[in-house]
């Protein structure tokens, strides 16, 4: 079986829809041997997956590592891919793990990601200021992207870690559950204090100039 | 509905994960309070921002040794 007719070069100009609908083709490929497949899904992801393992390791090389690694163990485990979920959502699976296992070894003594966390009273919002239509749009794509990685790295990994699989990955709620082996109401909770947090970090970059 | 319950509920409310009547009572403390309007505006937002972000390219060194490593695991397998 051959693989889809892809532009090599531009593997992450697709427009999402097609990256969706043809995943299950290039996998199928992959599983069946045509190792041009598996490449082409290692362009497609690549970025994102060392985005992801960047964010939970906060770490260059262990994010290379884990990168790395996840991609391998995949090729390795294809066979044993079933498809009841998509392909990137298996992928991301191993990369988190591969990522923790780094974290934990180089930080051992962080709080856990299995570790209660109190959800308490600093949740209620400070700083309440409108950010208007489209605060992103004051800041170039380089300098966006950097604000971003840098407020999210300022929140603690228990939070960090669930608002990347939750809202960055898109990953549902129960995904997310079962890839960290939280609990349902678990995630939600760190989530909901991940979302805030960040919320209020960013503030100082998208408020209004001017009250509104 | 006080502004607290808003927080409690917003994960929910923002993945529209709510049953109707409480979804109602939420709708009707934002149609008043602004406040509260900001926060749910200001955290839908924050998630649209991270989830629209584009990766940025990988490093050219780090590209590399992810090619040299794949290349390596593709070759034993295609012998």
């Amino acid at each position: 079986m051959s693989s889809p007719k892809l532009d090599p070069l531009q593997p992450h100009t697709l427009p999402s829809q097609v990256v969706k609908e043809d995943e299950p083709a290039l996998v199928a490929a992959a599983k069946a041997g045509d190792l041009t497949a598996f490449e082409t899904l290692v362009g497609r992801y690549e970025r994102k997956i060392f985005r992801l393992t960047q964010n939970i390791t906060q770490n260059k090389e262990d994010a290379e590592d884990a990168m790395q690694e996840a991609f391998l163990k995949a090729f390795e485990h294809l066979g044993e891919f079933q498809g009841n979920s998509r392909f990137y959502t298996w992928l991301v699976r191993i990369a988190v793990n591969q990522a923790l296992m780094k974290l934990r070894r180089r930080r051992p003594n962080h709080v856990s990601i299995d570790e209660e966390v109190d959800t308490g009273e600093d949740m209620i919002p400070r700083e309440i200021e409108d950010w208007g239509p489209s605060p992103e749009d004051r800041y170039e794509q380089t300098e966006l992207g950097e604000i971003l990685t840098n407020v999210i790295g300022e929140l603690d990994s228990s939070f960090r870690i669930v608002f990347q699989l939750r809202d960055i990955e898109e990953l549902s709620t129960e995904e997310t559950a079962e890839a960290l082996s939280l609990s349902v109401p678990a995630v939600k909770s760190r989530l909901l204090r991940a979302r805030l947090k960040l919320r209020q970090k960013l503030n100082r970059y998208f408020r209004r100039g001017e009250p509104s | 509905m006080k502004c607290k319950e808003i927080i409690t509920e917003l994960a929910d409310y923002l993945d529209e994960d709510l049953d109707p009547l409480l979804r109602s009572s939420i709708e009707q403390h934002l149609a008043k309070c602004k406040d509260c309007r900001i926060v749910v505006d200001t955290c839908k937002k924050t998630i649209q921002i991270y989830c629209n972000s584009e990766p940025a390219p990988l490093p050219l060194d780090t590209r590399e040794r992810l090619r040299l490593a794949l290349e390596k695991r593709l070759r034993r397998a295609r012998v």
